[in-house]
């Protein structure tokens, strides 16, 4: 048994010595860091299932005021730890790209390869924040090691505009926030989400005050979870940043904003008016996303609207209030996102990112085709895929709550989204094929690929685990 | 039993895609699959109301969800008919020019998907099976299909997941219709639930209009039944055979599986909506078939036609217009694949399927003719064929529905038009034999060979089943009625 601090302060070392150890041994291949962190965050994963039990938040002293370990944070903390990998070995896939924008000695891989450690870390604290100040803390780790990776390739100058523009806007959604905690301060003197919710229900507290500072934090989470109006940055980032860093800000940066989503919003969820917003934010965020990834023909950007659009069904559950769905769907979410985007990184490098360049896959590769058709329909929502499962809790949760207007906007949406994930499946099937060489895989990411794969439909089929491990 | 039933095909489908001999492997499981269906309907006892030969495999208790699986009456005709279309459909498949091994582990997975769908006795599982079998229909005509194939493929596409996906809304509103301490997956489970009046008559409305829009999207039910034609005339004929003969029954079966037993109020609440619709799938698809100049199509908007009658049957909600439903889906199913398979058979000796350009084909093909004259007469419902005994139940079931002396109703009235039907049905199934096979025989056809009598095992096996169960129908309804006789005396 450990105490759950020591699992960040181990993924903290881990990436130090990394460093370290890439400042001091230049010659080695530096694929041997990606090796070693892969491995480092493995045992860290491993050892997170023997966190042991901590004090109850009633009495909470010192360091536990800041920092919880409850189930919903153990199981993102590994949430973390597995996305985080995932990147890594999409990363090595993509060490050539980078390698080539680094013209001379230095290669810059070794620092690619270091700096997710520390996202990593960022957003494992963060998925156990209970306070405002460390929420703030936390995600600002995580956002400044996004600037980093995001604007990696820095001699592209498609990869410089999207790290500028995301360093702009992330600033303003920082200084949102900040702004909204105050406000939230001034009223209840407390930056402790578990007093902020007691002073809340003494009816001296003033609710709206409360209320515009909890409106200015959900700028602020709206722009890390890419909901509209704050998605604007989406597209335009995903498509320039580094392959396996738009894979992390899709899937890493949106789960972590997701979790503390769902732990500040308790406090204000009985309000009625943030109730409205929320709906309002979640339908307009299905349909700006589902529409406009319609007439996309570059891959990685209609993954950057449909990462939009995901928002959105998982704002259905946030509004339902049933985290239970919406940590399923993140789950799902995760595998589907991390399938279809170590498969991009591959072929990308082949041939492009346009969804014509994926013509005729399934000759050049019937393997790598597959993954992206499960990927794909996983992402559409066809059954006996994670995928499915997923917007079947979600939309079980909104018909429960009779929450008519989402459901319907929601499957109207799904019948947009066959439309555009099948327009990748049909490249890869029907088309016939630009070139004809085969497509070479290296062995770790056919079998990340494949335990992809198999976990999609794993829990597309037997989805008990998950619902377990969150009930324990 | 019913689980070897339904994953022997699957588990083929699976060998196949990794390298096992394709058409041997296919026809071998789906001979199987039939072989063990046989001996399921001799081993049903129908005099058992009960679901028989259940088995359960628990998936989330939390959710009441579990992997049961089991057949009664209703659910043993339509494995039988999956398992005889799906030998047929195998075994006209034929050498495929690409992919060989895709074409066949698709065939099998409709099928498969089909029978896991009919044999399912969970809400989950029946609704997951039937999108199973969906998407290798989407693969089959988009990869494999002819002329406008990729259209074709898009539209079935969308339009069936829209579908679906309302269908699925349905479904979770028929879960949470029920109150919390008993709700479950297991349909079992929900009938005892709406014996019990559980389901309020609001809710059943709702539920029932979801359902009918879902299930009539998948069915081909006027107005949604645009996709069905394009798609049928695209796709390669095993195909077509499966998804029209098999496929396409899983929208009527849900309503009889689901609608009609916990939903009667709804059920009863809808009905002239549902039967203006059937009259427009009878009436107007009817005459739209008669305009048709091309054989495939023609034949895809007769299927489309002929499940208006199914749809009255359902309407009916009387024991023998259902049993009728029945008998006419079990019967469609075989005819329409027999008359998709010679079509194929034909596309792929003349490669057209203009009426004006053929004609005559009797002379060189005469095998071909008999079978599909009979496939046509089978269509229009001459007696001697499983489909006469199926409309004329469903005809007498629907008009007796409150009738008095002396006042038409609105099923009499539809049971009239419907009838009408019979005519379209017979002026454009012997207009188009009499384009094809009679007359002179065109030039360029005289070389043309008749089917191989390796070919003509599946249709002797259409044939024969068409005419065994025409003459001797009583078998059949012994089997289904059992079905229905437990929730359909309360409105008779």
């Amino acid at each position: 048994m450990i105490t759950a601090p020591l699992l960040e302060v181990g993924v903290l070392v881990l990436g130090m010595v990394i460093l370290m150890f890439e400042a001091f041994a230049t010659k080695i291949d530096k694929r041997i860091l990606a090796f070693a962190a892969i491995a480092g965050l493995a045992i860290v994963l491993v050892a997170t299932f023997f966190v042991a039990p901590v004090p109850s938040p009633n009495q909470a002293t010192g360091f536990w005021n800041f920092y919880t370990v409850d189930r919903l944070s153990v199981f993102f903390k590994q949430f973390a730890l597995l996305t985080t990998i995932l990147v890594l070995i999409m990363m090595i896939d993509y060490a050539p790209a980078v390698r080539s924008s680094f013209p001379g000695a230095h290669d810059g891989l070794g620092e690619f390869f270091t700096v997710p450690i520390f996202t990593c870390a960022g957003l494992m604290y963060l998925v156990s924040a209970i306070d405002f100040i460390f929420i703030f803390v936390s995600l600002e780790l995580v956002t400044i090691s996004f600037y980093v990776l995001v604007s990696f390739t820095r001699k592209n100058p498609v990869t410089l505009e999207a790290g500028v523009k995301y360093l702009v806007l992330s600033a303003l959604s920082t200084a949102f926030l900040v702004y909204g905690i105050a406000w939230i301060f001034g009223v209840t003197g407390q930056t402790n989400l578990q007093r902020i919710t007691e002073a809340l229900a003494t009816p001296s507290t003033d609710q709206s005050a409360t209320l515009l500072g909890m409106v200015l934090v959900l700028v602020a989470l709206g722009f890390k979870i890419a909901a509209v109006p704050f998605q604007i940055w989406v597209p335009d980032v995903y498509q320039g940043a580094p392959t396996p860093v738009t894979a992390y800000l899709s899937v890493g940066s949106k789960a972590a904003g997701f979790v503390v989503l769902l732990r500040v919003l308790r406090p204000f969820a009985t309000l009625p008016q943030m109730q409205r917003l929320l709906v309002l934010i979640a339908l307009l965020t299905l349909i700006y996303g589902n529409l406009a990834a319609l007439p996309q023909g570059n891959l990685k950007r209609l993954l950057a609207y449909s990462s939009i659009a995901h928002t959105g069904y998982l704002l259905i559950g946030v509004v339902c209030l049933d985290s239970n769905a919406v940590v399923f769907y993140l789950v799902a979410y995760l595998l589907m996102t991390h399938l279809s985007f170590a498969v991009l990184v591959i072929v990308a490098q082949q041939t492009g990112e346009q969804i014509a360049d994926f013509d005729g896959l399934a000759k050049r590769s019937p393997f790598l085709a597959f993954a992206m058709l499960i990927g794909m329909v996983s992402l559409a929502g066809v059954p006996f895929t994670a995928g499915f499962l997923g917007k079947f809790f979600i939309f079980y949760a909104a018909i429960l709550q009779r929450q008519i207007a989402l459901v319907v906007i929601g499957v109207i949406t799904v019948g947009c989204g066959f439309y555009y994930y099948l327009k990748v499946v049909r490249a890869m099937y029907w088309q016939p094929a630009a070139k004809i060489d085969n497509i070479s895989v290296s062995t770790l990411s056919r079998i990340a690929i494949g335990a992809l794969i198999a976990a999609t439909i794993w829990l597309g089929v037997y989805p008990q685990p998950i619902l377990d491990a969150l009930k324990r | 039993m019913v689980l070897f039933v339904i994953f022997c095909p699957i588990v083929a489908a699976i060998l196949i895609m990794i390298g096992a001999p394709a058409r041997k492997m296919a026809v071998a499981a789906s001979v199987l699959t039939l072989g063990a269906t046989l001996l399921l309907l001799a081993s049903f006892s129908p005099e058992q109301h009960d679901f028989q030969e259940v088995t359960s495999f628990p998936i989330s208790s939390e959710w009441h969800l579990s992997f049961t699986t089991g057949i009664d009456g209703l659910s043993l005709a339509l494995v039988l008919l999956a398992a005889i279309v799906t030998v047929a459909a195998v075994w006209f498949a034929g050498k495929i020019d690409k992919y060989q091994n895709a074409f066949y582990a698709c065939l099998l997975f409709i099928s498969g998907g089909a029978i896991g769908a009919f044999a399912s006795l969970d809400l989950f599982f029946f609704y997951a099976f039937h999108e199973l079998a969906l998407i290798p229909t989407f693969l089959l005509i988009g990869i494999w299909g002819g002329g406008n194939r990729v259209a074709a493929a898009w539209k079935i596409t969308i339009y069936l997941a829209i579908g679906s996906f309302i269908l699925l809304l349905g479904l979770i509103l028929l879960y949470q219709s029920v109150p919390t301490a008993s709700r479950s997956f297991d349909i079992r489970a929900l009938k005892a639930a709406a014996s019990l009046g559980q389901i309020s008559g609001d809710a059943q409305r709702h539920i029932y209009l979801l359902l009918l829009i879902g299930f009539g999207i998948l069915t081909s039910l006027f107005p949604f039944h645009t996709w069905a034609p394009e798609a049928y005339a695209a796709a390669p004929a095993p195909a077509a055979m499966l998804h029209a003969g098999i496929l396409k029954k899983f929208g009527l079966y849900g309503l009889l599986r689901l609608a009609i037993p916990l939903l009667p109020e709804g059920a009863r609440h809808w009905t002239n909506l549902l039967v203006l619709l059937l009259l427009g799938n009878i009436i107007y698809v009817g005459l739209v078939t008669i305009a048709q100049k091309r054989l495939d199509w023609m034949l895809g908007y007769s299927s489309v036609m002929h499940i208006g009658y199914i749809f009255l049957g359902i309407a009916s909600a009387s024991i023998l217009g259902v049993t009728g439903a029945v008998v006419l889906m079990f019967a469609h199913g075989l005819s329409i694949a027999l008359l998709f398979a010679l079509a194929g058979e034909l596309r792929k000796r003349t490669g057209t399927l203009v009426f004006e350009e053929l004609g005559g084909l009797a002379k060189v093909m005469p095998f071909a003719g008999l079978a599909f004259g009979l496939g046509a007469f089978a269509a229009i419902g001459l007696p001697g064929f499983a489909n006469f005994a199926g409309e004329i139940m469903i005809f007498f079931g629907a008009f007796k529905n409150g009738w008095e002396i002396g006042r038409f109703h609105i099923f009499q009235i539809a049971t009239v038009l419907a009838l009408w039907g019979m005519v379209i049905s017979t002026v454009y199934m012997l207009r188009a034999y009499r384009k094809v096979f009679m007359g002179a025989l065109n030039e360029r056809w005289t070389g043309l060979v008749d089917l191989r009598s390796a070919l003509r095992v599946p249709v002797t096996l259409l044939v024969g089943a068409l005419l065994c169960y025409g003459f001797f129908p009583q078998s059949f309804v012994r089997m289904t009625t059992p079905a229905f006789r437990t929730y359909l005396t309360a409105n008779k």
